[in-house]
This record gives C-alpha cells, structure tokens and sequence, in this order.
C-alpha cells in the first residue's frame, strides 16, 4: 500500500536530510544575524539605523521565492562563477529570515528596562559587553518561543528551494512521483513527516514558554 | 572627590537641573531628599555619565565628564550604582551577578571573582544565596545582592538610587543596614532617600532639592531642626 514510499525510501530520506541541513545553516546563520539585526534596528546612530531598517522591510516584502531565485541568478554575475543551488539556497535563507528573526530580537531587546542596561554600564562594562552578556541572553531567552515558532516557519519554508533545483525533501519527492506516479501517497508522506517535525517542535516551544513564566523571565 | 559645578541639564525644553553645585570629599556620605520629579535620581545619572548634561561641569577625581577625551565606562568601574528596582540580571544567579563585572571588565580569572563575590555575599548577610536566582529572593535580598555587586568592582564611590522605595517595610532595614555599615567603613556615598533615620545615622551633610535646584543643605541637626525654606518645612512635616 505504501509501496512507492517504501521502495524509494533511502532516495527521499536523503531529500530530508538536505532539508535538515538547510535548515539547520539557515536558522544558525539567520540567528546570528538577526540578534546583530535587532540591536541595528534599536540602534540611536542613524548610519546603522537606516541601513539596518531599510534592509529589513525591504526583504520583508518580498517574497522568499523571489529573493531566493533573484540570489540564485545574480550571484554568479557578482561572484564570477555560478554558485551551487545549496549554498546559494543557504545565503538567501539567510539573509531573509534574519529579518524576521530580527525583529523578534528587536522586539526582545526593547522588553529590557532601561535600568538594567544602566546597571550593567555602572559596573563599567561596554555597550558590547552589555549586549552579549546581558541584552542578547535575555532577549534570547525571552523570545525562545516566537524563536522556535519562526524557526518551524524557516525549515517549512526550505521546500521553496527546489525552484533552483535543490535536491530537498519536496523535490526528491516529485522526482519519485515522476516515475511512480502515486502523488497522494507520497506526497500524503511528505505532509506526515513536515507534521510530525513541526508539531513536535510546537511542543517543545510551549514548554519553554511555561518554563520562562514560571522562572519569572516573561 | 566628586566636583558638581553649576550643572543645568534639559530634557528637551523642560529644564530637570537648575545651576546645580555640591563637593563630595572622599569618605563622605551625603544624602539627598526632596519631593519626587525634583532631578535627585537625574543627578546621580549624570555623575556617573549615564545621562549628558548641557551646562557646567562634574569632575571626578580630577576627570571631568565633559571632556570628550574621558573614557565613561572606565571612569563608571569606580562608580558604583544601586538602584530602586535592584535591576539584578534575570538570567544569572546571585553569584554571577556579582562576578561578571569583575571577570569581563578587571578580568580577574573565575576562581578570584567567585571568591570575591562570595565574600561579598557574606558581607551583606546572605551567603548562602550564592546560587539562587533573582526571581527566588525577596526584595531585601535582590537588593543586598545589587549592592555586592557594585562593591564587587571596587568603587571609590557608591550612588544608591531610593534604595529602599520598592521593598516592603520589614525588608528595609536589612539594605539600610548594610549601606550604614559601608559609610561606617569609610565609602563615598551619595544617596537619593528618604530613610531619615539612615540619615541621621551617617549622612555627613544633607541635600534638599525642588524643582531640580538645591533648595537647602546642611547637617542633619540643621535641616531638621532649622529648615531654612517653607519647601523643606512643607516636605518634613509629610515625611516625618
């Protein structure tokens, strides 16, 4: 009953492993430059303000599958070479959602009270210091939630990939229904598997949500 | 010695500091009170750069914060501060409240700030609190925490911000007491309160602001038995 998923098992299992990967570079490299992101966008020096914020609503009305193509055809021109659709997918998710994720940061920065980044500049430690020991940790932990949330949104997004070829989980399948012709079944897989990721990691973000109201961080 | 020389500052066209003039001698506790709005805890930001002002001149120790040579953060490791709503850093238990300072900014290895932040947390009566989080202490204890964690850089001078203004009134007197124990020893303290009998224990001179001007000054003695101004009359008799 399930035998074109089962036939073709290690060839799809290899597509997700491509869409775990993917994932996992573009929420890390997406993290990173959304907590640097956010601290730009509450920054009072209007030569990083301005730039900041207008790369952010730039890309954040655009949509992911025009910048991922617009970057897959552009970057050869800017590099020399052509780039291959995996890193060239990992870049332009990067770049994207480290406006989503720096608005999350944002919003997480400006939740701390202005006295607590005093306290920690009475100590004599610098704005970088305050930030990575105090204002990133905290608005991190305080935003682990709408994090995980965004984070289900960027490994659901990677699928957008395959419009440059990239060999993920969505692609690989349609490959296999090219020649099995059995769509309801594989992709019917497909949507258990993408269910179960999500739906597990929806859980996981409740409890750190209950975690950080009973620890008083929220 | 903190020099305030003729300080105005502004918050746009509103005018928090007027002509503003006070000496701080090492080793001195000066206390200011005065009605709430009146520039007392803007003051204190300003004397240790958290806030520019516009006019005059505060000179730490020979530094003067209007130079725009002086490095603030270095100028603040002398400067400690404590404030009303103790501002302890959520995420970090008692102990590592205290020794961050110390590890990031003098960069003393680990070990030396721990011990360090462990004798302080001994000093100030709590040692067995070294790893609880701020969420799990009482007021009194999350503000005798702040205060082992200004004193765990070593400051020349200590400003407490109404210390006490947030904490309920049978945790008071374990922060008062801790901060007349630090006079007693010989710190440089400017402190924004309303603890007259603090006041009276170890304030070597009193401040009354309105209004964002030093309205009075003087010694306890005086500013409660002869208060100069009907603003200061007024604003005893609804303390006392």
């Amino acid at each position: 009953m399930f035998d074109a998923v089962t036939n073709n098992i290690g060839f799809l299992m290899g597509g997700f492993l491509v869409t775990l990967e993917l994932t996992c570079f573009a929420l890390a490299g997406g993290i990173i430059l959304g907590a640097i992101v956010g601290l730009g966008r509450i920054s009072k020096r209007k030569w990083i303000y301005y730039p900041v914020t207008g790369y952010v609503n730039f890309l954040r009305n655009m949509p992911l599958i025009l910048v991922i193509f617009w970057f897959y055809f552009v970057m050869p021109i800017i590099a020399g070479r052509p780039l291959n659709p995996f890193l060239s997918a990992v870049i332009s998710f990067i770049i994207f959602e480290a406006t989503y994720f720096g608005e999350i940061f944002r919003a997480g920065y400006q939740s701390i009270s202005k006295d607590l980044s005093a306290a920690a500049y009475s100590t004599g430690m610098t704005y970088g210091q305050t930030a990575r020991y105090i204002l990133v940790p905290i608005a991190f932990r305080r935003m682990l939630p709408s994090l995980i949330t965004q984070s289900i949104v960027t490994f659901q997004d990677t699928s957008l990939a395959f419009v440059i070829g990239l060999q993920e989980f969505v692609r690989r399948t349609s490959i296999v229904d090219n020649m099995e012709v059995r769509s309801i079944q594989l992709f019917g897989f497909v949507a258990v598997v993408f269910f179960i990721f999500c739906f597990i990691s929806s859980k996981i973000s409740r409890h750190f949500e209950e975690k950080g109201r009973k620890t008083g961080l929220l | 010695m903190i020099e305030i020389k003729n300080v105005s500052k502004w918050f746009g066209d509103f005018q928090v500091l007027t002509d503003v003039n006070e000496t701080i001698e090492r080793g001195q506790t000066v206390v200011i009170c005065g009605p709430s709005g009146s520039g007392k805890s803007t003051l204190l930001r300003c004397v240790n750069g958290l806030e520019p002002y516009q006019e005059g001149e505060i000179v730490v120790d020979g530094v003067s914060l209007s130079d725009p040579r002086t490095n603030l953060y270095k100028l603040r490791e002398n400067i400690g501060m404590v404030f009303q709503r103790f501002e302890l850093y959520p995420h970090m238990t008692a102990l590592q409240n205290i020794s961050l300072a110390p590890m990031k900014v003098r960069k003393w290895p680990k070990e030396k700030a721990e011990q360090k932040a462990r004798e302080l947390l001994k000093r100030v009566g709590i040692p067995d609190k070294a790893d609880a989080y701020p969420a799990n202490l009482s007021g009194g204890q999350q503000q005798r925490v702040a205060i082992a964690r200004s004193l765990a850089m070593e400051p020349r001078y200590m400003m407490f911000d109404e210390p006490t203004s947030a904490l309920d009134p049978e945790m008071i007197k374990e922060v008062l007491d801790v901060m007349a124990n630090l006079a007693k020893e010989g710190m440089t303290m400017l402190c924004v309160t309303h603890e007259m009998g603090f006041a009276r224990e170890v304030a070597d001179e009193i401040i009354f602001m309105d209004f964002g001007k030093i309205v009075e000054r003087g010694t306890y003695e005086d500013f409660f038995n002869n208060p100069k101004s009907e603003r200061a009359k007024e604003f005893l008799d609804q303390i006392l």
